[in-house]
């Protein structure tokens, strides 16, 4: 074991020792040094666990990962937030996933719905006001090309039969009614909510739409929600390098789309974490293959490119080297203008989804090195992917607590975290230059060419702003 | 203000045994108050002589919220004064009854149903404490005193001690406590002896038994107590009696639930249960 992993593994341990014995011993197993070559046991962390009760995680629940990511970012969808009003509030519009569109005519987006339930829709289920919302809806909107019911806790636990209101209602109307199970205590995290969304995909949605012809090139964009833009930059560089983008999920998406994507040749997926499962089964019903790639900053972008290229025939792959030709020095200006300002600056990040890995290549891009990583819901499949993309002894961390990384912060002195809205004030207080990298503090987009100009100047104005030195810090 | 909750097994005859009792308690001169925790909404029936039509929550749904609801539209008065209200709730397979059980109790007490000059309160409960809503009655400041009725037959001294492991819980958290088994006769055999037995193994006792006596139905097709119906027949007196052992009633346990095995002795014991049909 070497000396780097051995300094992490103490500072680890010093951090720990604050804990009772119990939260002790449970919390070890989710910081590590890291280890790139994944041989060292000590180094691979638990996750997808319960949070331990007391600790501040900052996790959510199975409604915010089907509503919030998956189904929320279908425009044409009339997304209903099943239960009391709150949910639906306070979820209302927060990830900035951008749509071309009417709202109410095409796009219903910025529309927060909900079947505000009452003590008389518990007492007496909700199931008939459902039926009515559903009804009233399509009256109001009758070019909304689905519906989807997102259930908060309460329907869960008094029962509801909200699958027979929809198989019912659907065949009155004839668009596809949706109804998603993702009541918020099921599971650990919001993973459980986006698996339950793309089984509820799978089983409503696809292989329904409508596509007039296919060509040899038609793709999927997978797992791009069009934060800030995000998924707009990403399908730029694809149809550039001549490939024909059939279905973003779900990013600027309609149900149609949602329904072709069994069309395509191969499906790119980004975000792993959230959508792996719809990629499976289509790979196992459709023998549609499916590669992750990255278009966080120009190295992993261009890797990708190539990757991506390398799936179709010579045609793409020369269009392919046309486009990295065309952008590679817009890239290196970006990077000559921002790398002198950023280089040798520590980064701690603490994300979610894909963010924790796919992210350090463009830190690295500008000179920047992300010390410290860690997701609020992975999986053992997110760490594996991750150890080999960070330097030997970096921090590892699952579902970590705002203790530890208040103490980590202090211990490592990172120029920079990225991290959450919930840790970006309490990081404001301890005076540490702090980038929100969930809907990239309002920010965007950071993916592809488009994006990474745009990264660069966030990255520079966070860690470089005057501001931080005005700030009285806690002692 | 005495505040008491019946509980016991779905089909025993609680509700009929509380309008009965609580006939008995007004006729004596005491002021009473029924409220029925069953979305059936059949514990005031035989008080009001119809079937209560006004519940807590299908007036609630109709008016939209329960904030909207006024005190005199759900709470009636029967036969000798009794005030009466349901909670009601959904027919059976949709919505959470233990819910409305709980909005319907809260109701009553903020909107002050329950008067400065009411002597007894009881809450019939459905069935089994089947969730938290159906143990609202006997949660921290409402019901102190349980009865649970029970017969002679296996399931429902189950179902009594397993409520008694509920009112264990509550009882440690709580003030509640355990006031008596009250036992309707179904003619098994031995019966007074082994509920009289039961009653001893939980730490309380058999508060009275009530013979049976087809007077009662002969009421209940009247929609009526034994009281009511036919005072002067010997059934009325019974439920009198059960009346004044309550009203008497200093014997207040926290009780000492048995096992299963346990239960199954006291059957064997008392030559119900054949020893090598438990082998």
């Amino acid at each position: 074991m070497s000396a780097n992993i051995k300094d992490t593994q103490r500072m680890i341990e010093e951090v720990l020792e604050a804990y009772p014995e119990k939260s002790k011993k449970d919390r070890a197993k989710h910081l590590a040094a890291n280890d790139p070559t994944g041989q060292c046991s000590a180094c691979q962390v638990k996750s997808n666990i319960k949070s331990r009760p007391g600790v501040m995680t900052v996790r959510g629940c199975a409604y915010a990962g089907a509503k919030g990511v998956v189904w929320g970012p279908v425009k044409d969808q009339i997304t209903i937030s099943h239960g009391p009003v709150g949910c639906g509030q306070y979820s209302w519009w927060s990830r900035r996933n951008y749509y071309n569109g009417q709202t109410g005519i095409d796009a219903f987006g910025t529309m927060h719905i909900t079947t505000d339930f009452q003590e008389k829709n518990i007492v007496y289920g909700g199931d008939k006001g459902l039926d009515a919302a559903i009804k009233e809806l399509h009256g109001l909107f009758p070019l909304g090309r689905g519906i989807g019911i997102l259930s908060e806790c309460p329907v869960g636990l008094i029962g509801d039969d909200i699958e027979a209101v929809s198989k019912r209602v659907a065949k009155e109307i004839n668009i596809p009614i949706v109804p998603v199970r993702c009541e918020g205590f099921r599971g650990v995290s919001q993973s459980l909510g986006h698996h339950i969304a793309n089984d509820t995909i799978r089983d409503y949605v696809l292989g329904k739409g409508t596509l007039e012809k296919t060509t040899p090139y038609d793709v999927n964009l997978i797992g791009d929600y069009n934060i800030g833009g995000d998924a707009w930059a990403s399908r730029k560089i694809l149809e550039e390098m001549g490939l024909r983008v059939i279905a973003q999920y779900t990013g600027d998406s309609t149900i149609n789309e949602i329904g072709i994507a069994t069309k395509a040749k191969l499906n790119l997926i980004h975000c792993y974490r959230s959508m792996n499962y719809i990629c499976r089964h289509m790979e196992e019903t459709y023998g549609i293959p499916w590669m992750e790639f990255n278009f966080f900053g120009p190295t992993k972008t261009i890797d990708s490119i190539r990757k991506i290229a390398a799936k179709f025939d010579e045609k793409i792959q020369k269009n392919a080297e046309a486009v990295i030709a065309k952008y590679q020095p817009l890239m290196d200006k970006v990077v000559e203008q921002y790398r002198p300002k950023l280089e040798g600056k520590k980064v701690m990040l603490y994300v979610g989804g894909l963010r924790p890995r796919h992210t350090i290549g463009a830190y690295e891009d500008l000179g920047m090195e992300v010390v410290a990583s860690g997701y609020e819901f992975g999986h053992g499949d997110d760490y594996k992917r991750t150890y080999p993309e960070m330097k030997e002894g970096a921090v590892i961390m699952d579902d970590a607590t705002l203790y530890e990384l208040e103490e980590f912060t202090r211990r490592l002195k990172p120029d920079m975290v990225g991290s959450g809205i919930k840790e970006k004030y309490s990081y404001h207080k301890l005076g540490v230059p702090f980038r929100q990298m969930h809907s990239w503090d309002y920010s965007g987009p950071y993916h592809g060419f488009d994006g990474f100009p745009v990264f660069a100047r966030d990255m520079d104005m966070t860690v470089n702003s005057p501001t931080w030195g005005l700030i009285r810090r806690k002692k | 203000m005495r505040q008491i909750a019946i509980y016991g097994k779905g089909g025993i005859g609680k509700s009929t045994t509380t309008q009965n009792l609580v006939a008995a308690l007004a006729e004596a001169g005491h002021k009473c108050m029924i409220i029925g925790c069953d979305p059936k909404a059949d514990s005031t029936r035989l008080i009001l002589n119809r079937k209560m039509q006004n519940t807590v929550m299908d007036m609630a749904r109709e008016k939209g919220t329960v904030e909207d609801l006024d005190l005199e539209e759900v709470l009636l008065t029967g036969f000798k004064s009794i005030k009466c209200a349901e909670s009601g709730g959904p027919e059976p397979g949709v919505g959470c009854a233990g819910r409305g059980v709980i909005t319907a109790i809260n109701f009553l007490e903020e909107n002050g149903a329950y008067g400065d000059d009411t002597d007894f309160v009881f809450y019939d409960v459905l069935g089994d404490v089947v969730c938290g809503g159906f143990a609202m009655p006997i949660r921290e400041g409402k019901a102190k005193e349980i009865y649970i009725v029970t017969s002679g037959e296996m399931m429902a001294m189950y179902a009594a001690n397993n409520i008694s492991r509920g009112i264990l819980k509550y009882a440690q958290s709580g003030g509640v406590r355990l006031g008596g088994l009250i036992c309707n006769s179904r003619k098994t055999d031995k019966e007074f002896e082994l509920i009289s037995e039961l009653a001893s193994k939980l730490g309380t006792q058999m508060i009275h038994f009530v013979p049976r006596d087809n007077e009662v139905q002969r009421a209940e097709l009247r929609r009526k107590t034994v009281i009511d119906y036919a005072p002067d027949h010997a059934q009325a007196d019974e439920y009198r009696q059960l009346a004044k052992k309550i009203a008497d009633n200093k014997n207040f346990v926290i009780p000492t639930p048995i096992t299963m095995d346990e239960l199954e002795k006291l059957l064997m014991d008392y030559g119900i249960m054949e020893k090598e049909a438990v082998a």
